[in-house]
C-alpha cells in the first residue's frame, strides 16, 4: 500500500511542472501569441528560485523569486513580438536559448550547493489518514497551487467577460480591435501570466522536485509543456490530463528500468512521449471541437494601422 | 454645402485628408450627415470610401482635416471612442468572431458586463421587434452570410448609436434579404437615427437615401439627391465618364454543340467543420455559352470551383469531365492540358503569388500549356518570351501599373484581376471557369472582362462564372444557375430569369411557394 502511495505521489509531483506551465501557455495561446520560450522561462525561474532561496534561507521567497523572474523575463518576448511585432516563433526560440545560457551563467556558483526545500503540507490528524492523507493533505504547496490554478484558468476564460475578451483576441485579433478592444494590452498580460506561470514551474524543480541547482535541469519539460497545449487543443482539463498520463507513464517506466525488464531503456524512455501524444490524440478526435478551440489568429502579429 | 455649424447636422467632415505613401486615399473631403436621414457614400473601389469610414470609426487616423460630432469638434481616436459618442458600424468584412456563439459576439462590444445570458435575451427581443430573426445560442461560423450580417446589425442597434454606417451591406443578401434590411433601416431614420450608407448599387441607393455624396479618386465630386437622378447619371458622376454597355449576341445552335464541361453527380464531404459540403451536383456547359450560377456566399461556391478547377480532386474521375474526357482525379496542371483555364476567387495565394512579379505569376499558371513557348531546352526558363507575353496581356487587359514588370502584390486588386483574367483569356481555353470576375473592378474594367468572357464564348469555348453580383450573371449569362446550401439548380434560360425566381432560390427555396423561409428564425 505504501508503495502505491509513494508511486502516486511521485506521479504527481513529475506532472505539477508540466501543468504549471503548460497552463500558463495555454493562456498565452488563447490570445493568439505562440511563445515558444517556455524551457528558457522555466529554467530562468529555476535558478532564480534556488538562488532566491538559497541566499535568503527561505525557499517561499524562493518561490516568490521564481514566478517575478519567469514573468520579467517573459516581458523580454512580450516587447519584442507585441511592441516591435517581430516574428514570435524565432523570437521565443531565442528566448529559449538565452535562458538555458543565461541560467547556466548566473547558477555557476550555486552548482553543488545545498538547496532549500518547500515542506509538504501537514495537517495533523488529516495527513495521518491512511492512504488519502498522504495524498490529498500531504503534498507539496505547488501541488495545490497548479490544481487551483488549473480549475481558475478554466474559470476565468469560460465563465468571465474577461476570458471571452482573450478567447475572442485569440480568434480574430483584427475583428477585437474593430471593436474598440485593446489587443496588445491583453496579449502583454497573458504573455507576463505565462511567463509567471513557466517561472513557478521552474521554482517547483529547483525548490520541491530536487532541491539543488543543475545546469539545464528543467530537461527539455518546457517543450513537452508547449506539446501538451496543442494535443490538449487548448483546453485546460485535457492539458491536466496530459501532464498526468506523461508523469504516470513517465514513472512507471522508471519503475520499469529498475526491476529489469527486458525491453531497451530507450524504448522505455519514450513511452511517456508515445502514449501521450496517442491518448490526447484520441480526446482530440473530434475534429469541429478542436477547429473551435484553435485560437485562428495564433502566432501572427498584430500591427494596427493608423 | 454651407459652412457654417447647422445643428440639425449629426456629423460634420471638413477637408479631412488621409495619405499613405505616395497615395492621398482620401483628399479634403467634406461630408454632412443631417439627423434622421439615410445619407449614401458613392464611389468605385479605391474611391476612398472604406478610408474615409476608417477615419470616422477611429481605426484609422488622418493627416489632416477636423471632425465636428453635434456641433462640438471631436478626435475619434479609436474604434471606443467612437463607440462613445454614439457611431455605430456593420463592417462589409464582418468583424464577427467564427469561434463564438452569436450572444458572445455581441456581448463583446457591449461594456456593461451584464451576464451574457440577459445580453442573449436583449438580442433575441430587438431582432425579433425589427423582423431580423436571430438565434442568440448558435455558433457563428455555422451561420449564412445573411445571418452573421444580422449579428452585426443587431449588435451595433444594442449600442444605441445615433449614426450607424454600413458598409456594402447588401453585397451579401439576397434581393429578398436586403428588402428587409431596407425595411429595417427606414425604421430607423423614422427613430431619429442617422444613416452612412456606402454602396455602388445605385438602383438601392435610389430606393432608400435622402442625399449622396459621390467619391471619385479620393475626392468629393458632388452631392446630389440620388430619388431625382438616374442610374445612369449616378454612374458617370462615380466614374467620371460613360460605361461602355456589356452586349451580349444571341448564342446560337447551342442544344448541338458538343458538351466541354460536364460535371455528373459530384458529392463532396465538407473538408473543415466550416465548410460546405457539395450534394449531387450536375451541369454541363456547351461550347459557345456562358453559364452563369448564382448564390449567396458561403453556399459551397468556393467548395465547388475547388472541384471544378483541381484544387481538390474527385474520387470518381467521371464526376468532372473536360472535352469528353473523365478529369475528377487530375490536377490542376492536368486539367489546363486538357484546354481548361481557371480564375479563382482569391487574387493573392491562388491567383498570383504576392511577392512574385507578373512575368513570372504567368510562367507559374502556363509552364506547362505553353511549355514550348516558355521553357527551353533543358529546363530553362525563356524570360523575354515571357515577359512579352505578359507585355501583351497588360496591354490588351488595361493593367494599369507603377513599374514595366511589377510584383503581383504591389498592383491594386482590380488592376491585378485584369491580368489575372487577361493571363487566361490569352491562352485561348476551351473551358474558362471563373469565380467572381469583377470583385473589387472599377466598373469600366469590369465591362471590359465581361465583354472578354461573353466573346470567347461565342468563340466556340464554354465558359462559367460564379458571382455573387447579380446584375454581372444577367448581363453575361446565357443560363443561371443557383447554388444554396452545396446544391445547384437547374440552370434557368436567361429569358425566363428574374431577379424574384433567382433571388428565392438564392434563399433556398422552390420557385413558387418560398415566403416562409424569409420569415423563420
Amino acid at each position: 500500500m505504501d508503495i502505491t502511495v509513494n508511486i502516486l505521489l511521485t506521479i504527481a509531483t513529475a506532472a505539477t511542472p508540466l501543468l504549471i506551465a503548460a497552463i500558463g501557455e495555454l493562456v498565452v495561446e488563447r490570445s493568439g501569441v505562440l511563445n515558444l520560450g517556455v524551457e528558457g522561462m522555466m529554467i530562468m525561474g529555476a535558478v532564480g528560485g534556488f538562488g532566491a532561496g538559497y541566499l535568503t534561507g527561505s525557499p517561499w521567497i524562493g518561490l516568490l523569486a521564481a514566478i517575478v523572474v519567469g514573468a520579467l523575463f517573459s516581458l523580454l518576448f512580450a516587447v519584442m513580438t507585441l511592441s516591435l511585432a517581430t516574428n514570435q516563433v524565432a523570437t521565443g526560440l531565442s528566448l529559449t536559448l538565452l535562458g538555458l545560457g543565461l541560467s547556466g551563467m548566473m547558477g555557476t556558483s550555486f552548482v553543488g550547493q545545498p538547496g532549500q526545500r518547500l515542506p509538504n503540507l501537514d495537517i495533523p490528524g488529516l495527513s495521518s489518514i491512511p492512504v488519502v492523507g498522504k495524498l490529498v493533505f500531504g503534498q507539496d504547496p505547488v501541488f495545490y497551487i497548479s490544481i487551483v490554478l488549473t480549475a481558475a484558468v478554466m474559470w476565468f476564460l469560460f465563465r468571465t467577460r474577461t476570458g471571452l475578451t482573450l478567447r475572442s483576441i485569440g480568434d480574430s485579433h483584427t475583428s477585437a480591435h474593430a471593436l474598440g478592444i485593446q489587443v496588445i494590452r491583453y496579449r502583454y498580460l497573458a504573455v507576463i501570466f505565462g511567463g509567471a506561470c513557466a517561472g513557478l514551474a521552474g521554482g517547483h524543480l529547483s525548490l520541491v522536485y530536487t532541491p539543488q541547482w543543475v545546469e539545464n535541469m528543467s530537461a527539455g519539460r518546457g517543450w513537452i509543456a508547449l506539446a501538451l497545449v496543442v494535443f490538449a487543443s487548448w483546453r485546460p482539463w485535457r492539458v491536466l490530463a496530459g501532464a498526468y498520463i506523461f508523469g504516470a507513464v513517465w514513472i512507471g517506466q522508471l519503475h520499469a528500468q529498475a526491476f529489469g525488464i527486458p525491453i531497451p531503456s530507450q524504448m522505455l524512455s519514450s513511452l511517456p512521449y508515445l502514449a501521450t501524444v496517442v491518448v490526447l490524440v484520441l480526446i482530440s478526435r473530434n475534429k469541429r471541437l478542436t477547429m473551435m478551440n484553435t485560437p485562428a489568429s495564433l502566432g501572427q502579429p498584430f500591427v494596427p494601422d493608423r | 454645402m454651407s459652412a457654417n455649424h447647422d445643428s440639425a447636422n449629426l456629423l460634420e467632415v471638413r477637408g479631412l485628408t488621409k495619405i499613405f505613401g505616395t497615395l492621398t486615399a482620401c483628399n479634403h473631403v467634406d461630408l454632412n450627415i443631417a439627423k434622421g436621414e439615410i445619407h449614401a457614400l458613392l464611389g468605385e473601389n479605391g474611391a476612398g470610401k472604406s478610408t474615409l469610414v476608417k477615419m470616422l470609426f477611429g481605426s484609422l487616423e488622418p493627416n489632416s482635416g477636423e471632425i465636428f460630432w453635434d456641433g462640438q469638434p471631436v478626435r475619434i481616436a479609436s474604434p471606443g471612442a467612437a463607440k462613445k459618442l454614439g457611431i455605430g458600424m456593420v463592417f462589409q468584412h464582418f468583424s464577427l468572431f467564427e469561434a463564438l456563439t452569436a450572444a458572445e459576439n455581441i456581448a463583446l462590444s457591449l461594456d456593461d458586463g451584464s451576464p451574457i445570458s440577459s445580453i442573449a435575451a436583449k438580442a433575441r427581443a430587438l431582432s425579433y421587434s425589427y423582423g431580423l430573426p436571430l438565434d442568440p445560442e448558435s455558433l457563428v461560423g455555422d451561420l449564412s452570410v445573411g445571418e452573421r450580417q444580422r449579428i452585426e446589425i443587431i449588435r451595433c442597434l444594442l449600442q444605441t448609436p445615433q449614426l450607424i454606417i454600413l458598409d456594402e451591406p447588401t453585397s451579401v443578401l439576397t434581393p429578398q434579404e436586403a428588402d428587409k434590411l431596407f425595411e429595417t433601416l427606414e425604421r430607423l431614420r423614422s427613430e431619429g437615427k442617422s444613416i452612412l450608407y456606402i454602396s455602388h448599387r445605385l438602383e438601392e441607393v435610389k430606393r432608400i437615401c435622402d442625399r449622396a455624396t459621390v467619391l471619385r479618386h479620393g475626392k468629393v465630386v458632388g452631392h446630389c439627391n440620388p430619388r431625382q437622378e438616374t442610374a445612369a447619371s449616378l454612374a458617370r458622376m462615380m466614374v467620371g465618364n460613360e460605361v461602355k454597355a456589356v452586349v451580349r449576341a444571341p448564342a446560337e445552335g447551342i442544344e448541338t454543340a458538343p458538351a466541354l464541361l460536364e460535371i455528373r453527380a459530384l458529392t463532396r464531404k465538407p473538408a473543415t467543420p466550416f465548410s460546405i459540403p457539395l450534394r449531387n451536383i450536375n451541369l454541363t456547359v456547351r461550347a459557345g455559352e456562358v453559364i452563369g450560377i448564382a448564390g449567396v456566399a458561403g453556399n459551397g461556391q468556393g467548395e465547388f470551383f475547388e472541384s471544378v478547377s483541381g484544387e481538390a480532386l474527385q474520387p470518381e474521375a467521371g464526376s468532372v469531365r473536360i472535352r469528353g474526357k473523365d478529369a475528377g482525379g487530375m490536377s490542376i496542371t492536368g486539367r489546363r492540358l486538357m484546354g481548361a483555364a481557371f480564375v479563382p476567387e482569391e487574387r493573392l495565394g491562388h491567383g498570383a503569388a504576392p511577392r512574385m512579379k507578373l512575368s513570372e505569376n504567368l510562367l507559374l499558371s502556363r509552364h506547362a500549356t505553353d511549355g514550348k513557348a516558355f521553357v527551353g531546352s533543358g529546363g530553362m526558363v525563356k524570360s523575354a518570351a515571357i515577359y512579352a507575353a505578359s507585355q501583351r496581356i497588360i496591354e490588351v487587359m488595361d493593367v494599369r501599373k507603377s513599374a514595366p514588370d511589377p510584383e503581383a502584390a504591389a498592383l491594386s486588386g482590380g488592376n491585378l484581376q485584369k491580368f489575372i483574367v487577361g493571363r487566361e483569356l490569352d491562352r485561348k481555353p476551351s473551358v474558362m471557369v471563373v469565380n467572381q470576375p469583377t470583385w473589387g473592378v472599377d466598373a469600366g474594367a469590369a465591362a471590359h472582362i465581361r465583354q472578354a468572357l461573353i466573346e470567347l464564348a461565342r468563340s466556340g469555348s464554354a465558359v462559367l462564372v460564379i458571382s455573387q453580383d447579380l446584375d454581372e450573371l444577367f448581363e453575361i449569362s446565357d443560363a443561371i444557375a443557383v447554388m444554396h446550401n452545396g446544391e445547384l439548380s437547374k440552370p434557368l434560360p436567361i429569358a425566363e430569369a428574374t431577379f424574384e425566381k433567382i433571388g428565392l432560390l438564392m434563399g433556398g427555396a422552390e420557385p413558387g411557394h418560398a415566403e416562409h423561409t424569409l420569415e423563420t428564425a
